[in-house]
Formats: C-alpha cells, sequence, structure tokens
C-alpha cells in the first residue's frame, strides 16, 4: 500500500516534469514518426517483401524494440542531473521506499515509450499494416518490459559511475553490439550461422523475434513465450539491482 | 537527543592506478541535548558532512554507533528517517520545480497526505518569506531565496531535529543574519538545530555549544564562552604614550591579577589575566597611584580562531 503510494508520487512528479519540456515531447514523437515515413519507403525492396504491408509486419516490430531498448537505456542522464541538483540525496534521507524512487522513473519511462509505441502503431495502419489487438497488446507488454529493464539498469549505473562522461561511453559500448547483433532493424535469416549462434546470446534477439511473431499473427509460436519470459527475467533482476543502488548509493 | 560512540568512515578513492584510504571521521563521540543549537566548526576536509550524512543515514558508518531522537541508527534507520530533517551542503531543489511543487512532494515523501501536504507548504511559505516567488521555478531564485527553500524542505514534517549542512555559505551578510534569525526561530518551535559551519563569527553567534571538528576528530566541544575561556583568559591592551609606559610596566609587573606582560614597540602595553572584567578596575587604580595618563584600555577575548589555533596548532583561517 505504502510501496504503491510512494511510486505513484514519484511517477506523478516525473510525469508531470517531462510533460512541462516541449522539446522532449516534440522529440519523442516526431523522432518516431520520421523513422516511419523516411526508412518505411526503401523498405519493401530491401527486404524482399512481397507487399508493404509485409515489409512493415517486419520492420515495425523492430522500430518498437529499438525505440524501447534506446529510450530506456539513456534515462540515466536524467538521473545524474538529479543527483547533481542534490534530489536524490534529498529523497533519500525521507522514508519512502527506495524501489519507488526507481519505480516511478522507470514506470514514467515505459509508459512514455508505449505512448510512441502507439502513435507508430496508428500511423502504420494507414500504410496497410494489419495486426490482430490481443497480439498488439502482448507485444506491448514485451515492449513495456525490455523499457523497465533497459531503464533500471541505464538508472543503476547511472548511481555507479555518477558522471555523463562515464555513462555516455559505457552506454553506446552496451547498445551497440546488443543493437547489431539482435536483428532489430534488419532479420538475421539470412545471417551466416556463427552470426546466429552469437544472436542466441543476446536476449534481444529473442525479444525481437517474439515480438515479429506476434505482428506476424503467429501466437502459438515458441517465440513468443521464450521472449516474453527472457525479457520479464531480465526485467526483474535489473529492478532489483537498480532499486539497491538506489538504497546504498554513495554520493 | 543525539548520542554517538565512536562514529568512524573512511573512503577508498583510486588516484591513478594507487587506492589511497581517506579516514574521513575517526571515532565521534558527541551529546546533542534537546533544543539547542548545536554547532560544527572546522576547516574544509574536517569530516563535518560526513559525519552528518552518517547521522542521516545517507551512508554507513564503518564503525560506532548512535542514537537520534531515541532510535538506533543501525538498527532503525528508517525510524530515524521519519524524525530527522536534512538540508545538503550543496543543494536539493530541481530548478525546473516551483518551491510549492517541492514543499508539496517532500512533505508527501514523509507519507503526508496531499490535502495536509498542501497547507503545510502554504505555512512553510509564508513563514520564509517565499510566497511572493512560491510559483516560479526554482531556477528564477536568488541564492539566498533558494536557500530558504531547502531549509523549508528540511523542516515541512517538523522533524524532532534537523540537519543542515553550511545553510550560510554564499550568502551575503544581510541574507546570513535574516538565516540566523530562522535558524533561532526553528529552536523556538522546539526543534534541535545541528549545524556545520567554517565560519567562527557564526559558530559564536549562533550556537548554543559547538564541537570544533578537525582531520576527523572533534578536538574541543563546550559553550563558545567555556571554550575561550578554556585556553587564555583575557587579554587587556592599555594604551600608553611611548614616554609613559616603562613606568607603566614596572608598575603593574608582579601583580597578582598579570600573568603575563607585554610591551608594545610603538607604546603601550598587553596584559594577560584570567578575567578581564575584574582586572580593569584594578589596572586603573593602580596607574592612578602611580600618577600616570592612560589613553585607552581596552578588553580583548579570545576568539573561537584562538581556540582552534591551541589545539590544532593552525588558524582556521589559514587552513
Ligand atoms: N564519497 C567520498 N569519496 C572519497 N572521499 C570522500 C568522500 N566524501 C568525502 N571524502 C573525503 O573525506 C574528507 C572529509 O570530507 P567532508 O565532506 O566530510 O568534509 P567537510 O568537513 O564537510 O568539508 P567542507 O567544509 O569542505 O564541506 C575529505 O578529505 C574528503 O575528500
Ligand atoms: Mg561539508
Amino acid at each position: 500500500m505504502k510501496f504503491a503510494r510512494d511510486t505513484w508520487l514519484i511517477f506523478q512528479r516525473q510525469t508531470q516534469l517531462l510533460l512541462r519540456n516541449p522539446v522532449w515531447v516534440f522529440v519523442g514523437v516526431f523522432q518516431p514518426v520520421m523513422y516511419l515515413l523516411l526508412f518505411a519507403p526503401l523498405l519493401k525492396p530491401a527486404l524482399n517483401a512481397p507487399t508493404q504491408a509485409a515489409a512493415y509486419k517486419i520492420f515495425v516490430p523492430g522500430l518498437l524494440v529499438l525505440l524501447a531498448i534506446f529510450g530506456g537505456l539513456f534515462q540515466g542522464f536524467g538521473l545524474i542531473a538529479e543527483l547533481r541538483a542534490g534530489v536524490i540525496e534529498r529523497s533519500r534521507v525521507t522514508p519512502i521506499s527506495r524501489l519507488a524512487l526507481l519505480l516511478g522513473r522507470s514506470l514514467r519511462d515505459v509508459v512514455s515509450l508505449l505512448v510512441q509505441a502507439v502513435i507508430i502503431t496508428l500511423l502504420a495502419l494507414l500504410f496497410d499494416l494489419r495486426v490482430f489487438i490481443g497480439d498488439l497488446l502482448l507485444a506491448y507488454l514485451m515492449l513495456a518490459l525490455i523499457a523497465l529493464m533497459t531503464s533500471a539498469v541505464s538508472y543503476g549505473v547511472a548511481l555507479k559511475v555518477k558522471s555523463e562522461d562515464a555513462l555516455a561511453p559505457l552506454m553506446n559500448t552496451v547498445a551497440q553490439p546488443v543493437l547489431l547483433l539482435s536483428g532489430i532493424l534488419l532479420p538475421l535469416t539470412f545471417a551466416p550461422g556463427w552470426l546466429q549462434a552469437i544472436a542466441d546470446w543476446n536476449p534481444f534477439s529473442w525479444a525481437v523475434d517474439g515480438t515479429r511473431a506476434l505482428f506476424a499473427g503467429d501466437l502459438g509460436s515458441d517465440k513468443v513465450w521464450q521472449g516474453l519470459t527472457i525479457t520479464a527475467v531480465l526485467a526483474a533482476l535489473g529492478v532489483v539491482w537498480a532499486a539497491r543502488q538506489f538504497a546504498r548509493s554513495v554520493r | 537527543m543525539i548520542e554517538t560512540r565512536g562514529l568512524r568512515k573512511s573512503f577508498r578513492s583510486r588516484a591513478g592506478r594507487e587506492t589511497k584510504t581517506v579516514d574521513a571521521v575517526r571515532g565521534v563521540n558527541l551529546e546533542v541535548a534537546e533544543g539547542e543549537i548545536f554547532g560544527f566548526l572546522g576547516p574544509n576536509g574536517a569530516g563535518k558532512t560526513t559525519t552528518l550524512r552518517m547521522l542521516a543515514t545517507l551512508i554507513e558508518p564503518d564503525g560506532g554507533e548512535a542514537t537520534i531522537a531515541g532510535a538506533d541508527l543501525r538498527k532503525d534507520p528508517a525510524e530515524v528517517r521519519r524524525r530527522i530533517g536534512y538540508v545538503p551542503q550543496g543543494g536539493s531543489t530541481w530548478d525546473e520545480s516551483t518551491a510549492r511543487e517541492e514543499l508539496v512532494l517532500h512533505a508527501r515523501m514523509y507519507g503526508i497526505g496531499k490535502a495536509d501536504a498542501q497547507r503545510r507548504a502554504a505555512r512553510a511559505l509564508e513563514a520564509f518569506q517565499l510566497t511572493e516567488y512560491a510559483d516560479r521555478k526554482c531556477k528564477t531564485y536568488s541564492g539566498g531565496q533558494r536557500r530558504r527553500v531547502e531549509i523549508a524542505l528540511g523542516i515541512i514534517h517538523e522533524p524532532k531535529i534537523v540537519f543542515l549542512d553550511e545553510p550560510t555559505t554564499g550568502l551575503d551578510p544581510q541574507s546570513r543574519a535574516h538565516m540566523w534569525d530562522e535558524i533561532r526561530r526553528l529552536r523556538r518551535d522546539g526543534m534541535t538545530v545541528f549545524i556545520t559551519t567554517h565560519y567562527l563569527d557564526e559558530a559564536d553567534a549562533l550556537c548554543d555549544r559547538i564541537a570544533i571538528m578537525d582531520n576527523g576528530e572533534v578536538v574541543a566541544e563546550g559553550t563558545p564562552t567555556e571554550l575561550k575561556r578554556e585556553i587564555s583568559g583575557d587579554v587587556v591592551l592599555v594604551g600608553l604614550d611611548l614616554a609613559a609606559t616603562p613606568q607603566a610596566a614596572q608598575a603593574l609587573d608582579g601583580e597578582p591579577y598579570v600573568n603575563k606582560l607585554e610591551t608594545a614597540d610603538e607604546g603601550g602595553l598587553r596584559l594577560y589575566v584570567d578575567e578581564g572584567a575584574t582586572a580593569i578596575p584594578q589596572v586603573l587604580r593602580r596607574l592612578d597611584q602611580a600618577g600616570l595618563d592612560l589613553r585607552s584600555i581596552e578588553l580583548h577575548r579570545p576568539s573561537l580562531d584562538d581556540v582552534f589555533l591551541t589545539k590544532t596548532g593552525r588558524s582556521l583561517r589559514e587552513s
């Protein structure tokens, strides 16, 4: 009860500050739209897809997972600014739940990601993408879990390194191979065996496959439950670890 | 109200390839009574902030114990948090929020309901003369206004004890004087106030009791008056013409109340005495008897800097 209330309090505050920043709202909404409008025309020929709709079924889930990963991974920068302003220290002297300090922030990131995801999906519908609502909701769940994990990890790392100069290269080094080896932008169907083998160790690769299966209407596919399980476990681990950083962080 | 026994903390920091250990706080014993303004005086790096952060549950001590407002720091940090307020040295407000929002949020972090939090925020804004700026973003405030918001945040839940880390650093003399009034008001409202400072005059004028800290240790503790009396007694400066000085020195040398006598080059005497107030009339009488005219007489009380000097061998102004 107290925990839910504390989480809501932090979530409200963070959301309010986010909405107050017009630049963020602009970037957050228009960036994905640009991807869709400027990248999409290249898709059909590039993916060798029979129709535009088929190309979207492959590209849109990848784009959404990409947004979930990056939307989360770079949230740590905001936290470092808060750390520097003394806001975190001030929160940590109150009896507020440490998990709530993390979760309130991460949930804000999840919600803002989902808003982006809905906008993209609606736009893609205009381009003849068709997906069942139940499948779509499960795909959103997957995205929410990914964003929860990456944002929690980003917050945890931010509390550990405490400086933008250390956080930026760290996040880039993590993000780049993860991105290249997950088949996010282009599926790895035609990748050579060794590349496939590496990708099998990349949890995001499983998440992308699962999301693609959902967009393809293939609810029964093993990839769906595998992707969901892997992201759920990783999200839980990320949240627990990051909340512990909130509990013990030394300036 | 606060009792600490052997509180210790060291930090490991890496400089290049070497790891160095800094013993920031090495065994601090303190007792702070209810309703007093207790001051922690010391130079940069003395360990004041580190001690405060331990008492405020922000970092875990390496050793030692503390009881704060009846709660045990190690066994029940959550209860300690409920009973204290803490205002960090480096600020604690967010540029893009308003003072009112910050106050309401902070009250709610203590579990206070929304309506009550709003009432408290309004009351605090008024008490700290912030109503006029209450709904402006914090980044538009002056240093003094912002410091007042931060202190208001620290006491929004009416704690028994509030820790203020250098509440007046960076303020102009007028804002400092105002801040002192605010702090005295907190004590009047029944709060115990624990402040850190490296201003001698602040420790002297504002604090009921002080502890002088240097290099992670408390080197002296007591009321400012006690501490100053403890070291050297008073100095009486007697202003005389150059010609009259030797005669006066002869007359006063060997008087029982004079511990030590020095002659100034430009004329005049420095008399070291136990108690200036009783020595001065006797000096006046003695010089009168000797038929000497004096130009001035001045009582110089030792400052806290003199205390610091005798305890550490350095002047606080230099360090
Ligand atoms: N997180 C930390 N890591 C490493 N060393 C630290 C850390 N925090 C403090 N120190 C060191 O501990 C010592 C005491 O620092 P502290 O901040 O307590 O001093 P202070 O008395 O508050 O000084 P000031 O008047 O400058 O605020 C310093 O030598 C400082 O460098
Ligand atoms: Mg300090």
